[in-house]
C-alpha cells in the first residue's frame, strides 16, 4: 500500500516536473518566437529603422515639445528643469533620440552621466519622467508597440541617469 | 460578511487614496503586478519577484486585495493587505476561507508574508528582479487536515522568485516572465494542514508568464507545482487571466483555474475574480 503510494507520489513528482519543463519550454519558445521575430517586424515594412517607425524628426520633435510641457506642469521633476535652457535641450535630446533609435544623426553631446551629474535624480523622479514621456508619447499619437521599443532603449539609460 | 469586508476596505482605500494622492506613483502601470491568493505581491497564484504596488526606493506604497476562487465542489475567498517600504520589502498579511461544500463547512487560514527584494528591478535592470520571501501559515479550523492525515495545522513556505519585463520584446509588446522555487510542506496551500505520511519532494516550481496587450491589460499563464503530502494525489494548479489595470489605484483580474484534484475530489476546475487598491 505504502510503496503503491509512493510509485505514485515518484510519478507523480516525475509528471510535475515534465510538466513544469514542458511549461517553460512553451514559455521559452514563446519568447523565441519574439526574439526571433522582433527586428523582422522591420520585414513587414522592409528594414525600417525605430526612427522611421516613429515618424522620423517630426514626430520626436513633437514628442519632445510634449514632454516640454509636461514637465513644466509636473512637480516631481520640474525642480530639476528650472534654470534649464528649454531650446538647448530640445535640440540635443532630439539628436539624442534620432540617435539612440538608429535615425541618421550622430549625437556627440556629453554623457548622460556629465549631463545629469550632480542632479541627483532619484529613482522616483526617473521613473516618473519615463511615465511623462510615455504620456508624451501617447499625446503624439505613437503606437503602443513603438513606445514599447523606444522604452526599451531608454529604460538602460538609468543607471548612468540616477543618483549621479 | 465578504461583501462588508470589501466595502469597509473599499472606503479606507478611496479615502486615503484622496488624501495621499501620488504617494507612491513609481512605476509604470501594471507592472507591479496584483496580490495572490496568499497575500504577497505576484500573480493569482504564484508570488513575484516584484514587490506590491508602486512605490519606489523613495517611497512607501499599501495595497489591499479581495479575490474569490470557485470551482466545482470548493470555494475560497481571501483578503489580503501588503505594505511596501521602499521598494525593498513587502509585508503581508492575508485570511482564507476555504468552503468545502461537500462537507458544508468552512476551513480558514491566516498567512503573514514577508519579501524582500534582493537585488535588480524587474524594469530597469538588465539582470532579473530576485527576491526572497515567507509565507507563514496558521490553519484556523484543523480537523479536516488531521483527519486526512496532515501533520500540523502551521508551516512556514520560503520561496525565491526571479522575475524580468522586457520592454517591446514581442513585436513591440511588453514580456512578463517570473520563476519562484518554494520550499513548503503545505497541502492544498495549506487549507488541509502541513506534512504528511507522503512527505517528499520538498522544493515546487512554479512558474507565469503574461503579455501586455496595451498600458492598461495583460493576459498570461501560470502553473504551481504542489506536493502530494497527504496522498491523495494533489495535484499542480494553473490558470489562465486577464488583468485590467484602469489606473494606479486598481486592477482586476479575472481567470480560468485548473486545480485538479482537492481531497480527492477531481476536476475541481472554474473561476477566479480578484480586485486590488492600491494606495
Ligand atoms: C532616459 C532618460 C533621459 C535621457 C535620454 C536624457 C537626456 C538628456 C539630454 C540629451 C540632455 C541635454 C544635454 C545637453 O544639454 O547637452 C539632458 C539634459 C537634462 N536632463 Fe536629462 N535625460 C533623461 C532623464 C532625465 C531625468 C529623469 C531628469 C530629471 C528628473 C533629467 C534632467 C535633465 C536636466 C535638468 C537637463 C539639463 C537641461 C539644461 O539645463 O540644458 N533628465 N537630458
Amino acid at each position: 500500500m505504502k510503496r503503491k503510494i509512493n510509485n505514485k507520489i515518484k510519478a507523480d513528482v516525475e509528471m510535475g516536473m515534465r510538466k513544469v519543463t514542458q511549461y517553460l519550454m512553451l514559455v521559452i519558445l514563446l519568447g523565441c518566437a519574439a526574439c526571433a521575430s522582433p527586428e523582422s517586424s522591420k520585414n513587414n515594412s522592409s528594414n525600417a529603422s525605430l526612427y522611421q517607425k516613429i515618424g522620423q524628426k517630426p514626430a520626436i520633435d513633437n514628442i519632445i515639445d510634449n514632454l516640454v510641457n509636461l514637465i513644466g506642469q509636473d512637480n516631481v521633476v520640474f525642480s530639476h528643469f528650472a534654470q534649464s535652457n528649454v531650446t538647448h535641450f530640445k535640440e540635443k535630446l532630439s539628436i539624442y533620440l534620432c540617435n539612440i533609435t538608429d535615425g541618421p544623426c550622430k549625437y556627440n553631446g556629453d554623457t548622460m552621466q556629465d549631463i545629469h551629474k550632480g542632479m541627483h535624480i532619484d529613482t522616483n523622479q526617473f521613473n516618473h519622467f519615463v511615465e511623462l514621456f510615455i504620456a508624451a508619447m501617447e499625446a503624439s499619437n505613437i503606437s503602443y508597440p513603438i513606445q514599447n521599443q523606444l522604452l526599451a532603449r531608454l529604460a538602460p539609460l538609468r543607471e548612468s541617469i540616477i543618483k549621479m | 460578511m465578504i461583501m462588508n469586508k470589501f466595502t469597509s476596505i473599499f472606503y479606507a482605500c478611496f479615502f486615503t487614496v484622496f488624501s495621499l494622492n501620488c504617494l507612491a506613483e513609481g512605476k509604470i502601470l501594471a507592472t507591479p503586478g496584483v496580490s495572490q491568493i496568499e497575500g504577497s505581491g505576484g500573480g493569482g497564484i504564484v508570488p513575484w519577484a516584484q514587490l506590491a504596488g508602486y512605490a519606489t526606493e523613495e517611497s512607501i506604497s499599501a495595497s489591499a486585495a479581495c479575490s474569490r476562487v470557485t470551482v466545482k465542489d470548493f470555494s475560497l475567498d481571501s483578503c489580503g493587505v501588503q505594505a511596501n517600504f521602499y521598494d525593498r520589502i513587502e509585508l503581508s498579511y492575508a485570511k482564507q476561507t476555504f468552503e468545502v461544500n461537500p462537507l458544508k463547512l468552512d476551513l480558514k487560514q491566516t498567512i503573514i508574508g514577508a519579501k524582500i527584494n534582493l537585488f535588480g528591478d524587474l524594469v530597469y535592470t538588465s539582470l532579473p528582479q530576485i527576491s526572497l520571501g515567507i509565507q507563514s501559515k496558521r490553519l484556523k479550523t484543523s480537523d479536516v487536515a488531521f483527519a486526512l492525515g496532515a501533520e500540523k495545522d502551521s508551516g512556514t513556505d520560503v520561496y525565491i522568485a526571479a522575475s524580468k519585463l522586457h520592454l517591446g520584446f514581442i513585436n513591440g509588446y511588453n514580456w512578463l516572465w517570473n520563476i519562484t522555487a518554494r520550499h513548503t510542506k503545505a497541502n492544498q496551500i495549506g487549507l488541509l494542514g502541513f506534512g504528511g505520511a507522503n512527505e517528499k519532494a520538498k522544493i515546487q516550481l512554479e512558474a507565469s508568464t503574461a503579455i501586455l496587450l496595451d498600458r492598461h491589460l495583460a493576459i498570461g499563464v501560470e502553473y504551481r507545482q504542489k506536493p502530494d503530502n497527504l496522498g491523495l494525489g494533489e495535484n499542480h494548479w494553473k490558470d489562465i487571466f486577464v488583468a485590467w489595470f484602469p489606473n494606479k489605484h486598481l486592477s482586476v483580474t479575472l481567470a480560468y483555474v485548473d486545480l485538479g484534484s482537492i481531497a480527492a475530489i477531481d476536476k475541481q476546475t472554474g473561476w477566479y475574480l480578484s480586485t486590488m487598491w492600491y494606495l
